[in-house]
């Protein structure tokens, strides 16, 4: 695999396109979609970090090797965010403050 | 030190060389990641936790400075990638004069957080003895808008005390994670500009051409990280609750 140089323009026109994601993510924050404003933020976000790791960072034209290392590192991320995210969004352990006035004997601290 | 571009006694090719060069790299961009990503979790857990409190915090930053910043970062973003490009293509005065563009975007980026961080501190709104959500709208002083965004703020925080008494110790909560966050990532641009200020010197002296090129193409792969980040930072920090203010 020879080194592959990439053209300014293409750099040009990622720029751009960057650009007019940037506008549309805070034109997007402006409108009410609900639980959505936050999902749309992300996507765009993503796509736009996505641009840079392809064509700024040569991602696209690396070797296999490095490839998988760009992947594996985004993976070990996800793993990380989502296991911890799902821990905190499905647990519902937490007494409400009448449980905690008057707790069950069994939780109560013995002095 | 070998600075030309020779080929070292442990590899075959200068090719298998350089991607080796990139893959180290990305192994230590890879600990970047997930470094920040802590920082990340942290926001997220957090801001599911008091989602009332973060948005009014999220609502009390300046939008305009947050998007020119995103702006100029992508911009040096643009002239990094043009630098390494110069440099693979042997031209060697564009990449003195591109490395310079990226360095002084990244001071214009410095320069504007640190105006966006005095204007927190003029708030109250450094996390402290001193944080008040609520001073702006006390003290209705000039600096801190005009009447009628003080007016929708005052609104919002009174709406937000209904449903979270503890409003003020939870938007202070947000806000250490925006001075954390955002503080972390201007040090890894600190950490850039400096680097630049490095590949400048080098580059002035013509050090940088298609056989050697390394110190650009990987100073720009950090470079760009940083630019991730931030483009992860913008939308989260500034823009999810802005529809409601």
């Amino acid at each position: 695999m020879t080194e592959h140089i990439v053209s300014p323009k293409l750099y040009v026109g990622i720029f751009f396109s960057l650009m007019v994601f940037t506008l549309l993510t805070v034109f997007a924050a402006t409108r009410d979609f609900g639980r959505w404003n936050i999902v749309i933020a992300l996507v765009i976000a993503t796509f736009k970090a996505s641009l840079v790791i392809l064509f700024f960072m040569h991602g696209k034209y690396s070797a296999r090797r490095t490839k998988l290392v760009i992947v594996a590192g985004f993976f070990w991320l996800a793993i990380m965010l989502g296991l911890t995210l799902a821990d905190y969004s499905t647990r519902h352990a937490e007494p409400s403050r009448t449980q905690l006035s008057n707790p069950p004997s069994s939780l109560q601290i013995r002095s | 030190m070998h600075r030309t571009g020779e080929l070292f006694g442990q590899f075959q090719t200068l090719e298998q060389q350089k991607e080796t060069a990139t893959l180290g790299m990305w192994v230590f961009l890879v600990t970047e990641i997930l470094f920040f990503g802590g920082m990340f979790l942290a926001y997220s857990i957090n801001r599911h936790a008091y989602s009332t409190a973060f948005g009014i915090g999220g609502n009390m930053l300046d939008l305009k400075l947050g998007a020119a910043n995103t702006i100029v970062l992508i911009l040096s973003s643009l002239t990094m990638a043009m630098a390494v490009w110069s440099a693979t293509t042997s031209r060697k005065s564009l990449v003195t004069i591109f490395l310079i563009l990226t360095l002084i975007l990244g001071c214009v980026f410095l320069g504007v957080k640190v105006v966006e961080y005095k204007q927190k501190y003029d708030h109250h709104l450094i996390p402290g003895n001193n944080f008040d959500i609520s001073y702006c709208v006390k003290n209705r002083s000039a600096i801190c808008g005009t009447p009628e965004e003080l007016g929708k703020e005052a609104t919002e925080i009174e709406e937000g005390l209904k449903v979270d008494p503890d409003l003020n110790a939870h938007s202070q909560l947000y806000f250490s994670l925006y001075f954390a966050m955002t503080g972390l990532h201007a040090l890894h641009m600190i950490i850039g500009a400096g680097l630049l200020l490095f590949l400048i010197a080098q580059a002035s002296k013509g050090r940088f051409d298609a056989n050697y090129n390394t110190p650009v193409e990987n100073i720009g792969l950090y470079w760009h990280f940083v630019d991730i980040v931030w483009i992860y930072l913008f939308p989260l920090l500034y823009l999810i609750n802005r529809h409601l203010a």
